[in-house]
C-alpha cells in the first residue's frame, strides 16, 4: 500500500533524489553524539506546540472580558481541555529549557564554525522567537499574574535610550496594559510568531539536511589525522533514535501534566493591588534579579537602562557568535569563547535559583 | 549482515510487528482525546420553555416582531384583527430567521423566498415542514397584559 503511494507519487515527481538522499545520508557517531537529539527534541516540542496551539484556539476568546473564562471553560467544560492547556504550558516550558540546552552544546561543540554560521544565526534568532511566544503567551489567560509580570516586562522596555517609550506603547497597543494589550499579544503569538517561526524553522532545518551533521574539533582532528570515524544510516537508525527521544520527552509531558497541572489563579484587574512575589516566568527570572540588584544610578546612568543594554549586548554578541570566534574553524577554539560560555552558564543557573529564593 | 539472513526473519518480523503495535497505540492515545476536545460539550444554558415578548400594547396589528427565545429567535405576529400567534423564527428549510410580512400577513423566509401562513404551514417555496408553533398566552391586567410565549 505504502509502496504503491510511493510508486504513484515517485512517477509524477520524481523522488529518486529524495530517496537516494535519505539512503545515502549518515549522521557520525562519537562520544559526544548525544548532543545531536537536543535539536530533535526541541523540535518535536515545536510540533506540541503547534498542535495544542491550534486545539486551543477552538475555544480561547482573546478580549479582557472572556479570556479568563474561556480558559477556565476549556480546563473545567471541554473534554480533555485541561490536558490541552497542561500540555500546552509545559511544553512551552520545557521547549525553552531544551532550546538553551541545544544552543549551549552546540555553542562548547563549536558546531558554529564554519561553514555553519547560518544554521547558528538562524537557531539564536528562533531562541529569541520562542522567548517571544513565552511572554505573549504567559498573558494570554488574563490572570493576575502574568497581568502584572506582562506590566514590568514591557515597562522595562521602557529603559530603552530614545525609542524606549515607543517600544512599550507599541507592545501595550496603548499607554497601559489593557485588553488592547490582550488582542495585540494574541495577534503576536498565534500569527505574527508562527510566521517569522515557519521561515527561519525551514532555513535552519535546510541548512542542517544540506551540510550534515557537525562533529566537534576534537573528533575533526582525529578525522584529519586518518581516523575513520564510525556513521550510523541516517534512516531508519538515527530517526528511530530521535523517536525515541521524543518518546521521553512526551513522558515527562504527560506526567508533568498530569501531576503538576498549571494553576489558572484569579482573573486580572488592574486596579486590584499587586500581590506579593510577583515574578517572571522562569526563563527571564535571571534577567529579572539582575535588574533588580542593579543600583538604580550607576556612573550617571540610570541603572535599569544599563542593565537592558547589557543584555541587548549580550544578545547580540550571542547571535555574531560564529565571527567572533573566527579561529574554531581551524581547529584552534578560542578559550575566552569556551571561559565566557562557561560563565555564562554559571550566571543563568545561579542567578535563576537567587531569582527563586529571593521571591 | 546476519539481519537479513533466513534464521533471523522471524525476529525481524516480530519485531517491527511490536514497533508497529507502539507507534499506531501512541497515535490512538494521541487522537482519542483530541478527538473528545474538539467535539464542544453540552451547552450551558438550559432549555427556555416560555418567555415575556413584553405588552400587549407594544405590538400593532398586522405586525410582527423577532424575539429571544432561549438561544433560538421566535417571531410573534399580531394579526389584523388583534389575534396573536407564535412560531419558532427558524425557517425549517436551513434555518434563516423568517419574518412577517404585512402587506400579503405572511410569514417569508428572505434566504430562499418561502412563505407560511399564519398557522405556520408551508405556501410556497422550498421549506419542507410547517414552523413549529408556540402558544401565546396574556397574562395581568386587562390592556395591560404581557404577552408570554411559551413552548406547546
Amino acid at each position: 500500500m505504502t509502496q504503491q503511494v510511493f510508486a504513484w507519487l515517485d512517477e509524477r515527481l520524481d523522488l529518486s533524489g529524495l530517496r537516494a538522499f535519505v539512503a545515502e545520508k549518515t549522521v557520525p557517531k562519537h562520544r559526544h553524539s548525544v548532543w545531536y537529539y537536543m535539536g530533535g527534541i526541541t523540535l518535536f516540542l515545536v510540533g506540541v506546540q503547534v498542535a495544542t496551539g491550534i486545539l486551543l484556539l477552538l475555544y480561547y476568546r482573546p478580549s479582557a472580558g472572556e479570556a479568563y473564562e474561556s480558559v477556565q471553560f476549556i480546563v473545567s467544560q471541554v473534554q480533555f481541555g485541561w490536558l490541552i492547556r497542561n500540555v500546552h504550558a509545559w511544553s512551552a516550558n520545557l521547549l525553552i529549557l531544551m532550546a538553551f540546552v541545544h544552543l549551549f552544546s552546540t555553542f562548547f561543540l563549536r558546531a558554529y564554525r564554519k561553514p555553519r554560521e547560518l544554521t547558528w544565526v538562524s537557531g539564536v534568532l528562533l531562541l529569541f522567537i520562542m522567548l517571544g511566544f513565552g511572554f505573549s503567551g504567559y498573558l494570554l489567560p488574563w490572570n493576575e499574574l502574568a497581568f502584572f509580570a506582562t506590566k514590568v516586562g514591557t515597562g522595562s522596555a521602557g529603559a530603552v535610550p530614545v525609542v524606549g517609550d515607543f517600544i512599550v506603547r507599541f507592545l501595550r497597543g496603548g499607554d497601559d496594559v489593557t485588553g488592547a494589550t490582550l488582542t495585540r499579544f494574541y495577534g503576536i503569538h498565534v500569527a505574527i510568531l508562527p510566521a517569522i517561526t515557519t521561515v527561519l524553522l525551514g532555513a535552519h532545518l535546510l541548512f542542517i539536511q544540506r551540510q550534515g551533521m557537525s562533529v566537534p574539533p576534537s573528533v575533526e582532528k582525529r578525522e584529519k589525522a586518518g581516523e575513520i570515524i564510525p556513521q550510523e544510516p541516517f534512516f531508519p537508525n538515527y530517526v528511530l533514535h530521535d523517536v525515541m527521544w521524543w518518546y521521553v520527552a512526551l513522558a515527562v509531558l504527560a506526567a508533568l501534566s498530569l501531576f503538576l497541572p498549571w494553576e489558572l489563579g484569579t482573573k486580572a484587574d488592574a486596579f486590584a493591588s499587586v500581590p506579593a512575589g510577583i515574578r517572571p516566568e522562569w526563563y527571564f527570572l535571571a534577567m529579572f534579579q539582575t535588574l533588580k540588584l542593579i543600583p538604580s544610578h550607576v556612573m550617571g546612568l540610570e541603572g535599569e537602562m544599563l542593565g537592558v543594554l547589557g543584555f541587548s549586548a549580550a544578545a547580540g554578541l550571542l547571535l555574531v557568535m560564529p565571527f567572533l570566534d573566527r579561529h574554531a574553524a581551524d581547529g584552534r577554539p578560542s578559550k575566552a569563547i569556551t571561559a565566557a560560555g562557561i560563565l555564562a552558564v554559571i550566571y543563568l543557573v545561579v542567578f535563576t535559583i537567587y531569582g527563586y529564593l529571593a521571591a | 549482515m546476519s539481519s537479513h539472513d533466513a534464521p533471523n526473519q522471524p525476529r525481524r518480523t516480530f519485531l517491527d510487528t511490536l514497533l508497529g503495535l507502539g507507534f499506531t497505540s501512541t497515535f490512538i492515545s494521541v487522537l482519542y482525546p483530541v478527538w473528545r476536545y474538539v467535539i464542544p460539550p453540552a451547552s450551558a444554558e438550559p432549555a427556555t420553555d416560555s418567555v415575556i415578548a413584553g405588552k400587549v400594547t407594544e405590538f400593532k396589528p398586522n405586525s410582527g416582531a423577532v424575539l429571544k427565545f432561549g438561544t433560538k429567535p421566535a417571531l410573534l405576529v399580531r394579526t389584523s384583527d388583534g389575534q396573536f400567534k407564535a412560531f419558532s423564527a427558524v425557517c425549517t428549510h436551513l434555518d434563516c430567521t423568517v419574518q412577517y410580512k404585512s402587506d400579503t400577513s405572511q410569514i417569508w423566509c428572505p434566504c430562499h423566498n418561502g412563505f407560511y401562513d399564519l398557522s405556520g404551514a408551508v405556501v410556497s417555496g422550498p421549506p419542507p415542514r410547517p414552523l413549529e408553533n408556540f402558544q401565546v398566552n396574556l397574562r395581568g391586567e386587562p390592556g395591560q397584559e404581557d404577552v408570554v410565549i411559551s413552548r406547546t
